[in-house]
């Protein structure tokens, strides 16, 4: 559950904005990746297939295949369940249609797992404005999940999401373009985890505290806010800031940042970031209740608790195929490496695991490795 | 709910009327070589993108606003 509740956004981040450079389509050209998500117990690897072709000159299709294969024995699942393995598979169908300056992009994403169907709508208009130094962009994407259990086939709940978007890319000057994103997305239905408890002090137990199952409220309004910018530098390299301002009406509050430079060195290019991220708790997480049902809605999933991530991340792409050299209808091909570390820190999420007093556990953090290797090819 | 969708009418309407203009760029299309470079992309690689966008939201309680939804440099 969850890496679920988040699709819409993920899937749009492929077919939107491939499609929003407003007056001309995107290039036609294929990945092959393969990623590797290890950390905090959990394991979860994949591939992701992405290709774009355009057909004529004012059509451009795009198609991505992507699985997470997960292997999940988290700080959650130990301490109130058993270990378990799933996966999960989707697929995502995009067409963009150039006209003049304006682009119209439609999207359709669908993914499955045992418990869990999610299927995902989206369109956006991008206008190129003034000049072409400006380039609007709308965006509205429906999703509509089904929740269900796996060891209760009768069980089944539904979540309707709705995202508005609003983006703007401006070119400042010859060396720097900035894009300020504007994102609300609601949610409505069954938004907890059907598996996840919440602990309670419990004094009727010899260890202190007992476990109920967790209930969130319905609906979940978020509001989002980014500013990225990118800067030539005189040597040909780049440097790229991004700052976001994200909150909700269950009382999250976050700052995100992110700092990346990339430079090319004959057939590499190299990039190098780091990102920031910190964030409040949602009004009804508590990481031990005073009694059973205290309150209205409760919720002990550390995603909503009050935490700090911090991202290093290092990548290095190689050049192998280019024009002169270009094999039939292939004219450029890369390999990629990427690696990132991420440590989360949470501040009010004990680690109840190692069996510890009451009171006396200490706060869990986890670190992970994330690796991604693929191949692109552009024709 | 109201005000976005004010905010919408409101750029909708700019972008409908943005043909009609006799707007100067301060920045000519010959004076966007360094902008159209590769490495100035915002989406260098969007297959990776959505895929690490896709891991800070299952483990982070924020999402949107990122990314790079929104634009082109109009290098055309």
């Amino acid at each position: 559950m969850n890496l679920r509740r988040h699709i819409v956004v993920s899937v749009l981040g492929l077919l939107v904005s491939s499609g929003a450079l407003a007056g001309v389509l995107p290039e036609d050209r294929s990945d092959i990746l393969y990623h590797l998500y290890e950390g905090g117990g959990v394991r979860i690897d994949g591939p992701s297939v992405l290709m774009r072709k355009q057909v004529g000159n004012s059509l451009s299709f795009v198609g991505n295949y992507y699985v997470d294969m997960i292997s999940s024995a988290s700080i959650d699942v130990i301490t109130t369940a058993s270990p378990y393995k799933e996966e999960r598979t989707q697929w995502s169908l995009g067409m963009d249609y150039l006209r003049g300056n304006t682009t119209i992009s439609i999207g359709y994403t669908t993914s499955e797992e045992s418990d869990f169907d999610a299927n995902t709508y989206s369109i956006s208009v991008s206008q190129d404005m003034f000049g072409d130094l400006t380039t609007l962009t709308l965006t509205y994407a429906l999703g509509d999940d089904v929740v269900g259990r796996s060891d209760d086939p009768t069980f089944e709940r539904d979540v309707d999401r709705q995202l508005y978007g609003v983006g703007v890319t401006q070119i400042l000057t010859r060396n720097l373009i900035s894009t300020l994103n504007f994102e609300v997305i609601t949610d409505e239905g069954f938004l907890n985890n059907p598996y996840r408890s919440v602990r309670y002090a419990d004094p009727n137990v010899p260890r202190g505290f007992s476990f109920e199952p967790e209930l969130y409220p319905n609906t979940r309004t978020t509001t989002a806010i980014g500013l990225r910018m990118k800067y030539f530098l005189p040597w040909r390299a780049a440097l790229e800031g991004e700052y976001r301002y994200f909150e909700d009406t269950w009382d999250i509050k976050s700052h995100t940042a992110k700092l990346g430079y990339t430079h090319p060195i004959g057939p590499f290019v190299l990039h190098a970031k780091y990102r920031y991220h910190d964030q409040t708790g949602a009004h009804f997480y508590s990481d031990l209740f005073p009694r059973s049902q205290a309150t209205n809605f409760r919720g002990r999933d550390k995603e909503l608790s009050e935490m700090t991530s911090q991202t290093v991340g290092f990548s290095a792409s190689y050049e192998f195929l280019s024009d002169p050299d270009s094999w039939g209808f292939l004219k450029r091909g890369t390999v990629n490496f990427s690696y990132d570390i991420l440590t989360v820190d949470y501040h009010e999420f004990s680690d109840i695991s190692a069996g510890q007093p009451l009171g006396m556990e200490p706060l869990y953090d986890l670190e992970a490795d994330i690796i991604q290797i693929f191949f692109s090819f552009w024709y | 709910m109201k005000a976005i969708g004010r905010i919408l009418l409101v750029l909708t309407l700019l972008a409908g009327t943005a043909g009609c203009s006799n707007f100067e760029p301060w920045v000519k299309p010959y004076e966007r070589d360094r902008l159209a470079d590769p490495i100035m992309a915002l989406d260098m690689d969007p297959v990776s993108s959505a895929y690490i966008m896709h891991v800070y939201e299952a483990r982070e309680g924020a999402r949107g606003g990122e990314g790079a939804a929104g634009g082109g440099c109009g290098c055309n």
